[in-house]
């Protein structure tokens, strides 16, 4: 039997594929679909302080093997989630990971605080890179002291394992990944989506709501790809491969790059079963390969 | 309840310029679809398109464990779709979303514009069991692209139809035919018994939702929007309502017209 379970960051999963934030709710819709016990973890849509109203439609726009999306942290607060959303959750074994966003330092640490009380969520994924609003955590993902004093600030709120989530939109992903783990991050999670536009020549606006949205997909693998293998020549904590991963090959070439895990976004939209198939594909090639356990291919690549 | 699975092509046509009728295989969804509610459709095997598309559930066969879906080719999914061939399967999430209430009325005027006559067959010959009086009313942009009528005819004597240049039945818009349903057909002491049901392009339902709150006649608008997951997760898909953005794919996509802040 092929070894898929892994303990990262502290948090012990069954196998390395995880749900990406924002493609899979709060899991219960999904649970209609997918049997949530055979997911390695389900990290939650963005958790802020206050509910959020969310960006004006449209939200969604196909581009090619991609998709952008303004939805802009829609969520209905902490309070909710904890009250609404967690008794349902706790159903299930697989370990929950809240990702969180906030407009400041002390957002983010009170969110930490409230969420470190509940026994069901095993870690946080600090959401310092979404591109779809203007407060939320953006500000801090383009400047590495910044994102360093804000891990150091939420360090000290919680004792939850902390998986910073870091944005490509930036010169360098290294540095910033870099400073996440000097300030005490127990993993990152790279990378979010490629801010990026569509217009409508017919009318001359753009296709979304707002001016720009959040590129993923498979048109952003590439991308992803080369920043997981680039912070990992920088970093020793854990790396979350994410970047529109649709098949077992692809989750495959995350870990080839350096990643001990990988989240499965965009093809939770195209394939309800996306997730499951994908661990079944890298079972598959595991024993194809005669390869006892997939952390031998964490970083594995050959240059 | 709603699952994924792959369901076999028994009929597809081209019923007007651009515009399919496909006929699929599905115990499950034939046999639990309620009216207006929809199937979120895997239009490729690769990545582009790559989204599913969204599309009304026309008319199901419960007995023959089948549902039709009616569609215009817009853009690369559906035209994508337009090349399966009878015999081939395809990946459908559904039924999905919050169809038709269907009201306990005596009179029922049901109102397409273009494309969105498709749920309103399903829901005619739902309707027509236990509803007195049905009326359908089709608007078109010409006489090629008037659908269904036939289907509509078989329900009902009641078919209006209007095309935008006047190449079939009036001319002009389909919210004038219904003003004028129901100023000038119905008694006016029948009012109270009827609901409209509609679905259509958005300015056509703002028309209706307006025409319906000065009649006070209570009104559901199926609403349509670019989705991603169809199953609630994303958020997506929004519309703006009373009670803020509400999922078309979830909250609808059928809403109470009162309930939908229309946008210019």
């Amino acid at each position: 039997m092929a070894g898929l379970d892994i303990e990262l960051a502290g948090i012990k999963m069954k196998n390395p594929v995880m749900v990406a934030s924002g493609t899979f709710g709060y899991g219960e819709e999904a649970s209609k679909f997918v049997d949530l016990d055979k997911l390695g973890a389900i990290v939650t849509k963005t958790i802020t302080l206050q509910a959020r109203e969310g960006n004006p439609p449209p939200r969604i726009v196909e581009t090619s093997s991609g998709m952008l999306n303004s939805i802009g942290l829609q969520n209905k607060g902490v309070k909710d989630f904890i009250e609404n959303r967690i008794p349902f959750l706790s159903k299930f074994k697989t370990p929950l990971i809240a990702n969180i966003a906030g407009d400041s330092a002390k957002d983010y640490a009170e969110l930490a605080k409230i969420l470190n009380k509940e026994p069901l969520i095993k870690g946080l994924e600090i959401n310092i890179s979404c591109p779809n609003v203007t407060k939320g955590g953006m500000f801090f993902c383009f400047d590495p002291n910044a994102t360093e004093e804000l891990v150091r600030t939420i360090r000290k709120a919680t004792s939850l394992p902390l998986i910073v989530k870091l944005s490509p939109n930036v010169t360098d992903i290294s540095l910033i990944a870099k400073k996440a783990e000097d300030a005490g991050a127990d993993a990152v999670s790279l990378i979010n989506t490629l801010m990026g536009m569509a217009i409508d020549i017919e009318t001359r606006k753009s296709k979304l709501g707002t001016p720009t949205g959040g590129l993923s997909g498979p048109a952003i693998k590439p991308i992803a790809v080369r920043m997981v293998w680039q912070v990992a020549q920088v970093v020793k904590i854990p790396i979350i491969g994410v970047g529109g991963i649709m098949t077992g090959e692809d989750a495959i070439e995350f870990f080839l790059a350096g990643a001990s895990a990988v989240q499965v976004g965009t093809a939770n939209f195209v394939d309800t079963q996306a997730p499951i198939r994908i661990v079944g594909e890298i079972k598959d090639y595991l024993g194809e390969n005669n390869i006892n356990n997939y952390k031998e291919l964490i970083g594995n690549i050959e240059m | 309840m709603s699952i994924q699975e792959n369901c076999r092509i028994l009929d597809h046509q081209e019923v007007a310029p651009q515009h399919f009728k496909l006929v699929v295989a599905s115990k499950y969804i034939s046999s639990h679809a309620q009216p207006g509610q929809f199937v979120n459709v895997r239009c490729s095997t690769g990545y582009d398109p790559l989204l599913r598309r969204a599309f009304s559930i026309h008319r199901t066969a419960k007995e023959h464990e089948r549902f039709e879906l009616l569609y215009q080719v817009v853009g690369k999914g559906t035209r994508s779709l337009s090349q399966y061939c009878v015999g081939a399967e395809l990946d459908i999430l559904g039924p999905l979303g919050q169809g038709f209430a269907l009201e306990k009325k005596d009179i029922a005027i049901l109102v397409g514009g273009g494309m969105g006559v498709a749920p309103l067959l399903a829901l005619a010959e739902t309707l027509k069991q236990t509803t007195k009086a049905i009326y359908v009313l089709i608007g078109a942009k010409d006489k090629a692209r008037v659908l269904a009528e036939k289907e509509f005819n078989a329900i009902t004597d009641q078919v209006l139809v209007s095309t935008d240049n006047g190449s079939y039945g009036k001319k002009g818009f389909i919210s004038d035919i219904l003003l004028n349903v129901i100023e000038n057909t119905l008694d006016p002491s029948y009012l109270p018994l009827a609901t409209i049901y509609a679905c259509g392009p958005n300015p056509m339902l703002k028309a209706i939702a307006d025409i319906a709150f000065q009649k006070k006649i209570p009104c559901q608008v199926s609403m349509e929007q670019c989705m991603a997951c169809g199953i609630g997760t994303c958020l997506g898909c929004v519309v703006k309502t009373r009670t803020g953005y509400q999922k078309v794919c979830d909250d609808g996509p059928v809403f109470k017209s009162e309930e939908i802040v229309w946008q210019d």
